[in-house]
C-alpha cells in the first residue's frame, strides 16, 4: 500500500473536516449578526448580542456558578485524584487491580443515571443544599480525567529517583513535593484544563441538579433555546468557545496541543 | 521490621492516600446508584413489576428500541467516516498532522449544548440548509428536518467522529508500514492489503472506539433534547422527564436501571472480545 493515501480518502477526510469545523463557523457568524432572529450568513455586524448576555440576570447568574463550581470541583478533584494516582502507580503491587476500575467508573456508567441517583438518594435523602450536591457531582465526573492523565505521567516517571532523595534522608512529604510533583506538572496542568472544561460543559449531571436560583450556564442555555431562538444563545456558545480557545493556547504554550490528543 | 517497611508491605500508605478518592466514588456513586436500582425491586406489586410495566407500554419499548438504533447507526456512520480521516490523518506529515489533531480536539472540548444548538440553526424550518435548497429551487418549501430521526443521527455523528478519530489515530500510527509495505511487495493489491492486514490490525481501536461511541450516543441528553424533542424520545430525556416533569420516581429508576445494566453489559462484553482478538498480542 502506497505511503500516501488514496485521493478519494483524502476528499472524504477533507469532507469530515469541513462538516466538523463549518457549524462551529456558523454559531460564530450567527453571534455577530445585527437581526433579531438568528441567521447565517450574518446581516450587519454588531456585539449587541454579547452585551445582551450580562443584561439577562440569569446568564450572568449561571456564569458565575459554572465557573464556581467548575474550579472549585476541579481543585478538590485534584486534591482527592493525585494522592490517589500515586497511589496507584507507587504501589502498583500492593493495591488490587479493581481500585483503577473504581476511578474511572464515574465516566462508565452513563452521566445522566448518576445526576438522578444523585439527585434521588443523596439530595433529597439528606437534605443537602442544591450547591453542594452540584459540586460533588462535578467533582466526581471530572476525577476520572485527573486520576488518569496523572496516572499516564507517573507512569513514567522513575520511583528510584524518589526513593534516593528518602534514603539521603528527605522526608516522604516534602520528597513528594519537591521531586515529585515538580516531575508530573505537565500531568497537573493538562488534568486541570480537561476536568475544568469538562465542568463547564457538563449536562447530564447538572440537568437534575439545578434549583430555585441555581442553575449552570450549559443548563441556562438549553432553556433559553426552548423559549426565545434569538441570537444571545450563538453569542454565549462564542464565547464558551473563546474560553476554550483560551485554555487550549495555555497548553500549547506549555506543552504542546499533541498532548491533549492521548 | 522498621515501621516505614512494615507499612510499605502492606500497602497501608497506599490505600491512606487513595482512601478520600475511593470513598468519595463508593458514597456519592456506587451507593446512591445502587440505591436506585435496587429501589426497583422493592416495588410493593411485586419483584420485578416497574420493568413488567416499562415493557408492557409500548410508547416506552419504542423509546428503548428508537435509542439502540440511533446509538447503533451513530456508531457505523462514526467507525466508517472517522476510520477513513483517521487514516488520512496518521499519514499526514508531521505539522499538518498535529493542526488535524488540534482540529478533532476542539469540537470535542466545545460544549455538547453548543454544538447541538449549531444544528439547530443549520436544520431549522428557516435554518440554512432549507434557505439554500429554497435558493437553488431544489424544493418549492421548506424541509421539516429538524424532530427526525435523521436530524438526531447528524447530531450525534457530529459529537462523536472527532472521538473516534483520535482514538483511532493512535491505533493507526502504531502499526508498523513495514508490515503494509511487506504486503504489498509481496503482490497484494491495496484492498487486499485493507482487508487482510489493516483493518485487523486496527480490531482493536475500531471496538474501543464503536463501545465510546455507542454507549455516548445511547446516554446523550442534549442533542436529542434539542433536535429530537418529543417526537424522538430517548431513554435519557424520558429519564429527565420522567424524574422532572411527571415526578415518576420509581419509572425513572427503572429508566436509570436500564440505561446501567445495558452499558456495563457493551463495555464489558467489548473489552473482553477486545482482548480475546488483539492480533497483535501473542
Amino acid at each position: 500500500m502506497p505511503d500516501r493515501p488514496h485521493p478519494i480518502l483524502i476528499g472524504v477526510a477533507a469532507l469530515v473536516y469541513l462538516f466538523l469545523m463549518l457549524p462551529l463557523v456558523i454559531v460564530v457568524g450567527a453571534a455577530l449578526s445585527d437581526t433579531t432572529y438568528l441567521t447565517f450568513p450574518p446581516q450587519g455586524l454588531s456585539l449587541r448580542w454579547f452585551e445582551n448576555i450580562f443584561e439577562i440576570s440569569a446568564f450572568r447568574r449561571t456564569i458565575v456558578t459554572s465557573l464556581q463550581i467548575a474550579l472549585m470541583g476541579t481543585l478538590i478533584a485534584l486534591l482527592i485524584g493525585i494522592p490517589a494516582a500515586y497511589a496507584l502507580n507507587r504501589f502498583r503491587i500492593e493495591l488490587p487491580k479493581w481500585l483503577g476500575t473504581l476511578f474511572v467508573l464515574p465516566i462508565l456508567v452513563p452521566e445522566i443515571v448518576f445526576g438522578f441517583a444523585l439527585l434521588k438518594s443523596f439530595t433529597v435523602g439528606t437534605g443537602a443544599p442544591i450547591f453542594l450536591s452540584l459540586l460533588i457531582g462535578h467533582t466526581l465526573i471530572v476525577l476520572p480525567y485527573v486520576v488518569r492523565v496523572i496516572s499516564a505521567s507517573l507512569a513514567s516517571f522513575d520511583f528510584s529517583i524518589e526513593e534516593a532523595a528518602i534514603s539521603l534522608g528527605s522526608a516522604p512529604a516534602k520528597t513528594f513535593f519537591t521531586i515529585v510533583l515538580p516531575n508530573v506538572r505537565a500531568g497537573v496542568i493538562a488534568a486541570f484544563i480537561l476536568a475544568f472544561i469538562t465542568s463547564l460543559n457538563d449536562v447530564s449531571v447538572s440537568l437534575f441538579l439545578t434549583g430555585p436560583g441555581i442553575s449552570t450556564l450549559p443548563i441556562q442555555i438549553l432553556a433559553h433555546v426552548e423559549q426565545f431562538f434569538d441570537p444571545t444563545v450563538a453569542s454565549v456558545s462564542v464565547l464558551l468557545m473563546f474560553l476554550t480557545v483560551a485554555v487550549m493556547a495555555v497548553v500549547e504554550r506549555t506543552l504542546g496541543l499533541t498532548f491533549l490528543a492521548k | 521490621m522498621t515501621a516505614r517497611r512494615f507499612w510499605r508491605r502492606n500497602g497501608a500508605t497506599g490505600w491512606a492516600l487513595s482512601a478520600p478518592a475511593t470513598l468519595a466514588v463508593i458514597g456519592f456513586l456506587l451507593i446512591p446508584i445502587g440505591a436506585v436500582i435496587a429501589g426497583t425491586f422493592i416495588d410493593p406489586r411485586g419483584v420485578f413489576a416497574p420493568y413488567i410495566s416499562y415493557f408492557n407500554s409500548g410508547f416506552r419499548t419504542t423509546v428503548l428500541f428508537r435509542t439502540l438504533q440511533i446509538a447503533a447507526i451513530t456508531t457505523i456512520i462514526s467507525l466508517i467516516f472517522g476510520f477513513m480521516t483517521a487514516y488520512v490523518v496518521s499519514r499526514a506529515p508531521g505539522k499538518l498532522k498535529s493542526l488535524l489533531i488540534v482540529a478533532a480536539v476542539f469540537p470535542l472540548l466545545t460544549g455538547v449544548v453548543v454544538r447541538a444548538f449549531a444544528w439547530l440553526i443549520i436544520l431549522g424550518r428557516n435554518g440554512i440548509l432549507n434557505q439554500t435548497l429554497l435558493a437553488l429551487g431544489i424544493t418549492s418549501e421548506p424541509l421539516e428536518m429538524l424532530y427526525t430521526q435523521g436530524a438526531v443521527i447528524v447530531g450525534m455523528v457530529y459529537l462523536f467522529v472527532p472521538l473516534m478519530v483520535l482514538s483511532l489515530v493512535g491505533v493507526l500510527e502504531n502499526i508498523p508500514r513495514d508490515v503494509l509495505q511487506a504486503s504489498s511487495s509481496l503482490g497484494a493489491s491495496p484492498l487486499a492489503t485493507f482487508w487482510q492486514v489493516l483493518l485487523p490490525l486496527a480490531v482493536p481501536g475500531l471496538i474501543v472506539g464503536a463501545v465510546l461511541v455507542f454507549t455516548g450516543s445511547f446516554t446523550a441528553y442534549a442533542t436529542p433534547q434539542l433536535l429530537g424533542g418529543e417526537r424522538q424520545t430517548v431513554l435519557a430525556t424520558l429519564l429527565h422527564q420522567r424524574a422532572m416533569v411527571s415526578f415518576d420516581w420509581v419509572g425513572a429508576s427503572t429508566i436509570a436501571a436500564i440505561m446501567t445494566v445495558i452499558t456495563i453489559t457493551i463495555v464489558l462484553a467489548m473489552s473482553h472480545i477486545a482482548r480475546r482478538i488483539n492480533p497483535m498480542a501473542t
